[in-house]
């Protein structure tokens, strides 16, 4: 029992464990260098976090939606299908590299690359378990919500720049529903920052040892499920890239890589929204003991997601007028509800506290 | 003083287009994502059928039906050579009329797969397109079993069928029809009845009675706007005239009483394909035809009720083994031209949805 105790603490305090031995290297462990060591190694984590979580999410996207529509999904390359992503990114880098000629070619080129930039700022705030947040920012959710609203700014970059009109009624598709749809997102998550008082990711998580606060929560989560789903461009709510109307939508010039780099950041975004879901709502990387925290942050990380296909590929679209209804009429009400609910919450519960 | 202007884009969707349904081409005018006007431009898929029939003997035009309406090809094949019977006076075995309707109507009900499964695709419900395509194998297979092909099927001919279904044929057909209420559940439960798709297709695109009557639009289309009109009923052909069926009639006049009569005709069809299996008697499938077929001098009009609507052939005979000229009257062909007048004012994604209910093919639009 003993052993087996000691073994569960070294494993979840495994990469604790591991960076103090890096620091333990430098002669003074707080010096510039041994931080700035340790900010690139955190930084090289992350990009690896949101590479890996696109090459499997890219086929579990595929599974699940041959699970849905009763149709095996990818099997052919590698045992049942696994190779199937490495074979696709190969294919992307063998592509030509095409610039339209109309387009605008800076803002074209440089779109994907920033689009790709985001999930790996926003992932990095995360705590992916006791004391593990690669850069630990008393502003946590404000400074998630802050970045993952640039990525409106790409996708009107690459819609303007792409010289197409399809890419630009994607464009502006875009900047109507991601803007419409920042303010129930961040309403919904203020109904947590006032209970806990803090915007510190790590803060959040700790307050949720006994309850999470999708239980305090419940319509908070939902509206965040909504808008979220609608910040990512997801079905439902991918207005932005619709095949059946507007092709594409911004990416229908881009091929090869800078199509991959769009793929990419669409997936690091998506894995980056449902970490701040279950961080937020589901307790992070609390959980019973018997397995470490990070394990229990990435299966919750892992539920969303799949919820998230699961909606993708059983939805039809919605159409534009029911989205901005949504957002504004519905959604932007429930949400300030709610954060009025929450205020009297608190109030009763000091009063009966005596606090 | 500046007056600040607004430009009309003008969007070019089509014939490479992922929801034009084929080679469909439409200049679209736009204020924003508003349509204010529709150009359709047709003749991608054009191939003369007319005219190629003019070098063709009679049997040999059969084949070429097919690749009119290909998701419903025998009705094609049985709107043609009933024609030519029609102009040669042969009268065809009772066995091969119920076949016939047999086919003709399991046609009907992997056409309104189609389109139910297109409509859904339009709108991005991917699952439900893949479920009607998934049902409509088995009618596939069981074209494949009698005809040897799936899709364009060529299973009549001048006088009778081509072949009589083997015995797996009749335990697959049981089995499918025991099968579909279950289908057409799914088909509810996983499009039909979701709030978003209602949204995207209730109140949308409105063909009123008096519209879709000045437009002479035939088929489900016109009977969700509420007239009761078909052929099988106003002018029974073949021997629809033994079997109780209904004609289902909406009064919605919008795209989702567009497609969901579909699913009101499955259950038509349904009935009465039972009705043939019970009633089918035994029997040759072919008439006594001469080998080289030449009808009489003369002219000939016949039109059967399509998945898509009324289809006719017009024949003019000289007495010789080539038609002198062949006319098609198309449903989709005529049905499509509401597409201007109905769409205007809506945003584009609605302009897809109503295109998607309208079940345009183009090989039949084209010709």
């Amino acid at each position: 029992m003993e052993t087996l105790n000691y073994l569960l603490e070294t494993l979840n305090n495994l990469f604790l464990i591991i960076a103090d031995a890096i620091r333990g290297l430098f002669a003074d462990p707080q010096s510039v260098w041994a931080n700035l060591t340790m900010n690139v190694i955190n930084f090289i984590i992350v990009v690896i976090i949101v590479v890996l979580a696109a090459l499997i999410l890219i086929l579990l996207e595929r599974k699940v939606a041959g699970w849905t529509s009763q149709r095996p999904g990818p099997n052919r390359l590698g045992p049942r299908g696994w190779f199937q992503t490495i074979a696709d990114a190969l294919k992307l880098m063998g592509k030509e590299d095409v610039t339209p000629a109309g387009a605008d070619k800076l803002i074209f080129k440089i779109a994907p690359m920033i689009i790709f930039c985001l999930p790996m700022m926003t992932l990095a705030v995360i705590p992916y378990g006791k004391d593990m947040a690669p850069i630990n920012i008393d502003l946590g959710i404000l400074y998630f919500v802050a970045i993952s609203s640039i990525s409106t700014l790409c996708f009107l970059m690459a819609g303007w720049g792409s010289n197409n009109k399809y890419s630009l009624l994607g464009g502006m598709r875009a900047v109507a529903q991601m803007i419409s749809y920042e303010i129930p997102l961040l309403f919904s998550l203020l109904g947590v920052v006032m209970i806990t008082q803090s915007f510190n990711l790590g803060v959040i998580v700790e307050a949720q040892g006994t309850i999470p606060f999708i239980v305090l929560q419940p319509l908070a989560f939902v509206i965040f499920m909504i808008a979220g789903l609608a910040e990512l461009n997801r079905a439902p709510f991918d207005l932005v890239e619709a095949d059946q109307e507007v092709v594409a939508g911004p990416f229908t010039e881009y091929t090869g890589l800078r199509w991959g780099l769009f793929f990419l950041g669409e997936y690091g975004n998506m894995t980056a929204m449902s970490a701040l879901a279950a961080t937020v709502f589901l307790g992070g990387w609390q959980g019973p003991a018997f397995l470490p925290g990070y394990v229990w942050f990435f299966m919750k990380v892992g539920v969303m997601i799949f919820m998230m296909m699961w909606v993708r590929w059983t939805f039809p679209r919605i159409r534009i007028d029911h989205l901005m209804h949504l957002a504004w009429k519905v959604l932007l009400p429930l949400s300030i509800v709610n954060i009025l609910l929450t205020g009297l919450g608190i109030y009763i519960y000091r009063f009966v506290m005596g606090g | 003083m500046s007056i600040e202007k607004t430009e009309e884009l003008i969007l070019n969707m089509g014939p490479q287009h992922p929801s034009m349904h084929g080679l469909f081409r439409m200049v679209v005018h736009l204020a924003g994502e508003t349509v204010t006007n529709i150009e359709p431009k047709l003749g991608y898929l054009h191939r003369g059928m007319e005219k190629l029939a003019e070098s063709r003997t009679y049997s040999q035009f059969i084949p070429y039906t097919d690749r009119l309406d290909y998701l419903a090809s025998p009705h094609n094949n049985w709107a043609y050579v009933q024609t030519v019977e029609k102009l040669m006076g042969v009268e065809i075995p009772e066995r091969a009329e119920y076949l016939r309707v047999i086919f003709g109507e399991l046609a009907r009900i992997a056409s309104h797969q189609v389109c139910i499964a297109s409509t859904a695709l339009d709108m991005a419900g991917w699952s439900a397109w893949s479920y009607a395509f998934r049902d409509r194998e088995r009618i596939c297979d069981m074209y494949e079993m009698t005809a040897g092909s799936r899709l364009t099927v060529n299973i009549m001919r001048i006088g009778g069928m081509s072949a009589e279904p083997p015995e797996e044929f009749w335990p697959a057909l049981q089995s499918f029809l025991d099968d579909t209420p279950e289908m057409l559940e799914e088909y509810y439960g996983i499009f039909f009845g979701n709030e978003i798709a209602m949204g995207r297709l209730k109140n949308v695109g409105i063909l009123t009675k008096e519209m879709a009557e000045n437009l002479s639009i035939t088929g489900p289309v016109l009977r969700a706007s509420g007239v009761d009109y078909d052929v099988r009923k106003a002018d029974p052909y073949s021997i629809y005239d033994r079997f109780d069926f209904d004609v289902p009639v909406r009064t919605g006049c919008d795209s989702y009483d567009r497609t969901i009569i579909r699913m009101d005709e499955i259950v038509e069809s349904i009935k009465i394909i039972k009705q043939a299996v019970r009633d089918i008697p035994g029997g040759p499938i072919m008439a006594k035809v001469p080998k080289v077929i030449k009808p009489p001098v003369g002219e000939v009009y016949h039109r059967v009720e399509n998945p898509k609507g009324e289809l006719g052939f017009y024949i003019v005979s000289d007495g010789t083994t080539k038609p002198t000229r062949l006319r098609i009257r198309p449903a989709t062909f005529i049905n499509l031209q509401m597409l201007p007048i109905v769409a205007k004012g809506w945003k584009i994604q609605d302009v897809v949805a109503i295109f998607a209910t309208l079940d345009a093919v183009l090989g039949e639009v084209d010709k």
